[in-house]
């Protein structure tokens, strides 16, 4: 695979040939995420995780990631225990971790910030989520749950429910679905609808997506239902939040209409949007869409620092 | 009584100086914000037409001429991101020494900021904002950190 020593700030920075890649080399991955086998494939290597926004998921996995196969991990996980808090820019923050490690990931509350850290490291940086900005390796995983449930990614039937202006995963989503020839139905209210510019980029990508705030109307058609929380976070305005939220909520009432195989993904954490009577129908995918991030994330690791699987 | 004809001058010739021809109808106004002139620092005339006949391209334009002042690369690249059909004229004893179009390039660095306030371009971090020219006509931007469009490109010009 040609992402040795490569930054990944973008899904956009991948071909569709080297997410397939990543996404077979993650089911390899699959037995050493599970500690059914060892690998110690990034052995000497350090990994260091700044995270200066909560992540639960993407922190954690990315720790499990590399701890599975061997590699050290150095990490920041408050802005306030930084010398950011001091004053110090991100770019300086950068040059100084890069001098600690072999690979940085980066979580940060501003978009861009990971472009520019990849500007200022000499060794490869992950985007782990840059504000409403990109989330690739989110994406990955998200095409992994849905290529294991649904055995192929060519052409699949996806409704992405919620808030889809802010919600920076779906922004990455909806462009590598587009890259399979994926049928994308947006179900949001008018506030929170995916930004212009993006559903425009979508359409140069040949993908024509149906814009609907009924997800009642569209429920029985999909493959893939992909719940994004409203992030009260990303609200300028407090009322404006309270106008939305709780708008949709994934209930077994619903999930009538739907077909017997169709998925409910969700990147988590959830604040309402699926009940937890949910959680155990055929249809919940989440908590295996939570997993599927230390397979993903190993391959990625091993992929850029050059690691052999023994 | 007989009618002699007006003579009709829309604007008057310039000895030095610069003619900013060509300009996009409508942003004769914004071409003058780049130019950064006012009461206080300039010595010279300017005349402005605006909505005046195009002979080319478009069937409207505005103009623009600015006596005793050259412009610098840096204000031509700037007028090119709102008028990017824009032509510039240096005028030397009201002879036109110069001429050529403003060019649009690929790649555009430290010309604007980006209009997303959270980009992290505009959080006082050691880069210049750099876009990606993704449109023509009219110019749109696309931000090389954030990945957004720039909107309002005239108000967020440095």
């Amino acid at each position: 695979m040609d992402l040795y020593d490569k930054d990944v700030v973008s899904i956009r920075d991948l071909t569709k040939a080297q997410i397939e890649e990543i996404l077979d080399f993650s089911e390899t991955m699959i037995p050493y995420a599970l500690g059914e086998k060892r690998s110690r494939a990034l052995d000497g290597k350090i990994l260091g995780n700044l995270f200066f926004e909560p992540s639960t998921r993407t922190k954690l996995s990315f720790e499990s990631a590399a701890l599975r196969l061997g590699c050290d991990v150095i990490d920041v996980s408050e802005m306030s225990m930084t010398s950011i808090a001091k004053g110090e820019t991100l770019a300086d923050t950068i040059k100084m971790v890069d001098a600690y490690c072999d690979l940085i990931v980066l979580r940060h509350p501003y978009e861009g910030a990971a472009r520019l850290a990849a500007k200022f490291s000499e060794n490869p940086v992950i985007n782990a989520g840059d504000g409403a900005g990109s989330h690739p390796t989110q994406t990955l995983l998200d095409l992994f749950t849905m290529r294991e449930a649904k055995g192929s990614l060519e052409g699949l039937n996806v409704a992405l429910v919620g808030d889809l202006k802010y919600g920076r995963t779906v922004h990455s989503l909806a462009d590598a679905l587009t890259m399979f020839g994926a049928k994308l139905t947006l179900v949001a209210p008018d506030s929170l609808q995916m930004p212009e510019d993006t559903v425009s980029h979508l359409k140069e990508k040949g993908c024509n997506p149906v814009k609907t705030d009924r997800l009642e109307d569209i429920i029985s058609d999909a493959d893939v239902l992909y719940v994004t929380r409203i992030q009260r976070e990303r609200f300028p305005d407090p009322a404006e939040y309270n106008k939305v939220a709780g708008t949709y909520r994934i209930d077994n009432a619903i999930l009538r209409e739907a077909r017997s195989d169709m998925i409910v993904m969700h990147p988590l954490p959830r604040v309402g949007e699926i009940a937890p009577e949910v959680d155990s129908t055929t249809h919940a995918r989440y908590f295996k869409q939570a997993f599927n991030g230390v397979p993903v994330r190993m391959a990625l690791l091993c992929s850029i620092l050059g690691g052999e699987l023994e | 009584m007989s009618e002699t004809p007006i003579k009709e001058v829309k604007l008057p010739p310039i000895r030095n100086g610069t003619v900013i021809d060509h300009i996009t109808c409508g942003q004769a106004l914004n071409v003058m914000k780049i130019l950064k002139v006012n009461y206080s620092n300039i010595d010279s005339s300017i005349s402005i037409g605006m909505h005046v006949v195009s002979t080319k391209g478009d069937r409207w334009k505005d103009i623009i001429k600015i006596e005793d002042r050259e412009l610098d690369a840096k204000t031509v690249d700037k007028i090119a991101l709102i008028a990017p059909d824009a032509t510039i004229s240096i005028i030397r004893d009201y002879y036109v020494a110069e001429k050529y179009q403003v060019c649009l390039e690929d790649h555009v660095v430290g010309l604007a900021r980006c209009s997303n306030p959270n980009c992290i371009t505009n959080r006082g971090e050691p880069v210049a904002p750099e876009f990606t020219v993704v449109g023509r006509h009219p110019p749109q931007l696309r931000c090389c950190y954030c990945d957004r469009l720039l909107t309002n490109i005239p108000d967020n010009l440095l």
